[in-house]
Parts: structure tokens; sequence; C-alpha cells
């Protein structure tokens, strides 16, 4: 068995169907490979937080299997459990309870001995080594988060649920943070996330698990993706405004800007041949004179969207913002 | 088994009942105090002795029931309402645990937290009346048992409730009637036989009745009887516990 070609976490056909009758997942198949940071991307109810608690235990499946390093999270609960650390998606905290011994609580809840070291190693990266005699509800928004990321690293898990970390976090703690997971990563932690902040995807993640109304989408290596689903638009802007494009450039793929002052050439950026020379060259025998050079590449938001809603439904739901 | 689970959550649990000792403490401490002196004074002036023990001194071990099954049931039933309220539970859905390390943490702490109290008021008692202790082992016994099984109970209640309300109101409505009416204050056999006879399909009226044997010497029914309507007690609680788990009712959707 080869530790890199067996996902980590494995769910195969999950379902969940809550009591009220409403199917949160669908027949889902997941996986996680082992030392990645994987982000779960998916808009609101689209089964994220279900799906991480069910793995978790917190949650039960319906039908389907989970398996966390290879154990299966019914039957070798005790084992699959212990790999894994959770940060949930609500603040939640013991309000009267000393930062310290919240976190020294959980490293308890799995089973380790009590590790006064590893905690104050846990809270320092987490910029909260000052508060630890401090009860939690005297700790602004965004350390409570970071507490219950304190917490979810309390027992050395192998595989970490990061259910929108930084949602409340301001801008520097966010990059903190951040650099806790790659340090994580390094350490060969899983690292599984979800959120709304699609530039966080882009910047962390190795792989994007796209999630929607209870069913994977695709999963894929983020750089991958950006190729496969990018496309790139090169803007040259012309020293003179021209009426009309000139014959010459005509069947390529180029448009003229409404204002008659750039010309816009999409192209795909993973392609052998992108073109770029050919239309240079014949913007130069054109007798045409560039001001200007841009490119730009779609974002992994654009593709998100995209992906969620099907390409021609951007403009409904900018509607809807 | 994951005894470190069971020792963190019973610490924690001990932590928090240290941050509010005050209240737990003095609170059983003044209501008993009244008791004697309502009870004791002015019902001891008519009732002179009760199967040969002065009043005062009967009424003890019923009260000391009556603070130690409900503090037993409000430890106990808290303990876990709070996680499930604040959310927290999370941390005990999701870890390396079974029931059985759950209960025994949290009803561990409340059983223990209602056994000082028991004790305390023990104490206090000894201010008010005099009494003598003819059975102190198996008083202590009775006392521990009472207390875990109560624990038992007061932790599927705190599962069971879904508001501050539905928390409270099991203790008030049908704990105390069952201690008044469970022979706290008077022996079954000074009743007519029919309310004699309801007396006796209250579990509480066994306990007591045990209980009262261990100071006294003297009992309602067989101490046997007492310990097997204990051992009833506690095997159902945890068998209702056991199938909470199972189930997932009310811990997991
Ligand atoms: N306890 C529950 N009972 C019934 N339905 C639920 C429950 N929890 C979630 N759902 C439903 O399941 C669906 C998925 O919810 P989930 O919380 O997994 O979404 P999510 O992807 O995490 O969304 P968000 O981005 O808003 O966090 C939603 O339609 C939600 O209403
Ligand atoms: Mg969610």
């Amino acid at each position: 068995m080869a530790p890199q070609t067996s996902p980590i976490v494995q769910v195969q056909g999950l379902t969940k169907t809550y009591s009220g009758g409403f199917t949160a997942l669908d027949n889902l198949d997941f996986d996680a490979r082992e030392g990645e940071i994987l982000a779960l991307l998916g808009p609101n109810g689209a089964g994220k937080t279900t799906l991480i608690s069910t793995i978790c235990g917190i949650t039960r499946p319906t039908s389907g299997s989970v398996t966390v390093g290879g154990y299966d999270i019914r039957r070798d609960f005790r084992r699959a459990r212990s790999m894994i650390g959770l940060v949930p998606q609500e603040l939640v905290v013991e309000p009267f309870t000393k930062v310290k011994d919240t976190v020294a609580f959980s490293r308890g809840m799995f089973g380790k001995a009590p590790d006064p070291a590893h905690v104050e190693k846990v809270l320092k990266q987490l910029s909260l080594w000052d508060k630890r005699d401090n009860q939690v509800r005297e700790l602004s928004g965004g350390m409570k988060r970071r507490v219950l990321i304190a917490k979810a690293l309390a027992h050395e898990p192998r595989v970490l649920f990061l259910d929108e970390p930084t949602a409340g976090v301001d801008v520097e703690l966010r990059k903190g943070m951040w650099d806790v997971v790659r340090e994580l990563r390094e350490q060969g932690v899983t690292v599984i996330l979800t959120t709304h902040y699609i530039e966080e995807a882009e910047e962390m993640a190795d792989r994007i698990s796209v999630i929607s109304a209870g069913r994977i989408l695709l999963t894929e290596d983020k750089a991958a993706l950006m190729r496969r689903m990018g496309h790139k638009e090169l803007r040259i802007e012309l020293s003179e405004p021209i009426a009309a494009l000139p014959p010459a450039l005509e069947g390529r793929g180029i448009e003229l800007s409404e204002d008659g002052h750039s010309l816009i050439y999409s192209y795909d950026s993973s392609a052998e041949r992108t073109g770029i020379t050919r239309l240079l060259s014949a913007l130069a025998e054109a007798g045409l004179v560039m001001s200007d050079l841009s490119t730009h590449q779609s974002s992994l938001e654009e593709i998100f969207v995209s992906l969620v809603h099907g390409p021609d439904d951007d403009n409904e739901r900018e509607a809807a913002q | 088994m994951n005894l470190q689970a069971v020792l963190t959550i019973y610490k924690a649990e001990m932590r928090r009942f240290f941050r509010t000792y005050q209240q737990s403490l003095i609170a059983p401490v003044i209501s008993t105090s009244l008791y004697f002196v309502v009870f004791g004074t002015a019902i001891g002036g008519r009732i002179d002795q009760v199967e040969g023990v002065p009043y005062g001194a009967f009424i003890v071990p019923g009260l000391i029931m009556l603070s130690v099954m409900t503090q037993s049931i409000q430890n106990g039933s808290v303990g876990i309402y709070f996680p499930k309220f604040q959310g927290t539970i999370y941390e005990i859905l999701s870890a390396p645990v079974t029931f059985i390390e759950v209960v025994a943490g949290y009803v561990g702490a409340a059983a223990t937290k209602a056994l000082a109290i028991g004790t305390i008021i023990l104490i206090t008692a000894t201010f008010f009346v005099d009494f003598q202790i003819l059975h102190p082992i198996s008083m202590v016994a009775f006392l521990l048992m009472t207390c875990v099984c109560f624990a038992l109970l007061g932790f599927i209640i705190g599962i069971w409730a879904q508001n501050f309300d539905q928390l409270s109101m099991i203790p008030v409505l049908v704990i105390t009637p069952l201690v008044f009416l469970g022979g706290s204050f008077y022996s079954a056999n000074m009743l007519p036989p029919f309310w004699e006879g309801v007396t006796r399909l209250n579990p509480v009226f066994y306990l007591i009745s045990g209980f009262r044997w261990s100071f006294f010497g003297y009992a309602d029914v067989p101490v046997g009887v007492s310990l097997i309507a204990i051992a009833i007690f506690t095997a159902v609680c945890l068998s209702v516990i056991w199938w909470i788990f199972r189930s997932g009712w009310r811990l997991r959707d």
C-alpha cells in the first residue's frame, strides 16, 4: 500500500438526509491526499459543513462509507477520530474557561496526556500566548476563532478540518493563519478548508474541490484547474484610434473596443500556440502603433462562479448580489 | 477506554463547580437550616417521636436525600446541557470516546459535587439535632449510590431539555414531590393504607428508607429491597443513556 496513492480521507457514496427529509449530501465522493491543502469551495448551503461534520462524527451518515487514515469512521471510530482536528464554522466556545484550559481540555478529550509545552507552542503560533490566562469570553471574535484553531491543534491531528477559519479575522492575522496552515502542511498535516474568500483558496490550496447541492462537481489540482479553465486576454492599446478592424486582422478572434482605442485578443494560455507572435507581426504589417500591452487571466473566483452557475449565469448572480 | 477523556471532563466540571462554589454550597445549607427550623422545631414540637426516634433527628436522612437528589440532578443535567446549548458539544461528539467515558466524566463530577453537599448538610444537621449513625459504611454507600443514579437521571434530563425551563422543570415538578411523598418527613406506616400503597410505587421511598436505616436501624422496607430498587433505577438510566448515544437522539443530526 503506497501512501501516496491511498487518500487519507476517503468518502464514497455518502448520502446525508436530515430528519426533516432534506438531502444535504447526495451520493457524494470525495478524497484528500496526505499532506495536501485542499480547499472545499461551494455556495451557502452546498453541504460543506455537513460533509465535514459527517467525517468528524458529529452528524450521522445516512449511507455510504468514510475512512480516515484507512480507518472506517464507524467501525474504527476511535482510531479514525484520533487523527482528526476540527475547527467548526460557528464560534462556539466555553465562555468562562481560561484559554489555556480550554486548549488543554481538547487535548485530553483525544486521550493525550497533558503537555503544557505543546499547548504553549500552539498558543504562541496563533498569537494567543498573551491571552492564555484570560477567560474566553474576554477575547475578541477573531481571537475566539483562533482559540478554536488552537483547540483543534491541541492533540496534534494528522488531518485538520477548517470550516471557514478566516471568517471575521483581520487581514494581517489572516496572513498569519495561512502561514500556520502552510507550516502544518510542512509537518505532513493534511488540511481541508472551506472558505468564501476565493483568493484565499487561490493563494493556499494545492487542490480545489467544488461542491454544489450536495455533490462534488470537480476536484482538481489548483494550477491545472486554473490553466484548464483560465482564459487569458491580451489587451493592446493603440496610439491612434481606428474606426474598423483592418482586413488583415479579421478572422483571428480579435475584437476592437467601442472607442476604437484598443484591441482585445482572447486565447487559451495552456495551448501550444497562442497566436500572439503572429498577431503582433500582423499588427505591424497593418501599420498600427501600440502604446501599451496588458494581459488578464480569469481568477479562481470567475472560474468558480461559472462552474457553480454555468457560464451564462454570471449576470444573474451579480444581479442577486 | 479513553481514561484521559474521563479525567479531562471530570476535572473541567469540578473546576466549573469551584468557580461558583459559594452559590453551590450556601444555598443548600440555608434551605436545610430552614427545614430544621420549620419542621424540626414547629412540627417536632407536636410530633414527639417516630418509631422511637426524635422527630428532629428522624428527618435528617430525608433532608440530606432531598438536597442530594436535587443537586445530583441539577449538576448532572447542567453539565451536559451547557455544551449542547453553547454548541461546544461538537468537541465531545467528535472525540474518540464512547458514551461510557462521557457519562463517567460528567456523572462522576456531578455525583462528587452532590456528595460534597450531602456531607456539608450532614455536618449542618449536627448543629441542630443530636443523632447517631448506626451503620456509617452503609450510610456512605447509600449516599454514593443515590448521587450516582440521580446524576444519571440528570444527565438524561440535560440531553432531553431544549431550553432552560425544561431543564429546571423536572427537579421542581417531579423530584421534589417524589421526595416529599417518599417518606422524607414521615414514616410510611403513619399513612392510611391507600397512601401507604401509593408511597410504595415511589422509587425515592426505597432510597430514603435504606438511608434512614443506616442512621437509626429502622426501615420501612427491608434494606435488600432498597438496594434492588437502586440497582434497577441505575440500570434503567444507563440503558436510556446507552440508547441515546446509540440513536443520537437530541445529540447528533
Ligand atoms: N441540522 C440540520 N437539519 C436540517 N437541515 C440541515 C441541517 N444542517 C444543515 N442543513 C441543510 O443542509 C444544507 C447544507 O448545509 P451546510 O451547512 O452543510 O452548508 P454549507 O455548504 O456549509 O453552507 P455555508 O457556506 O453557508 O456554511 C442546507 O440546505 C441546510 O439548510
Ligand atoms: Mg458551512
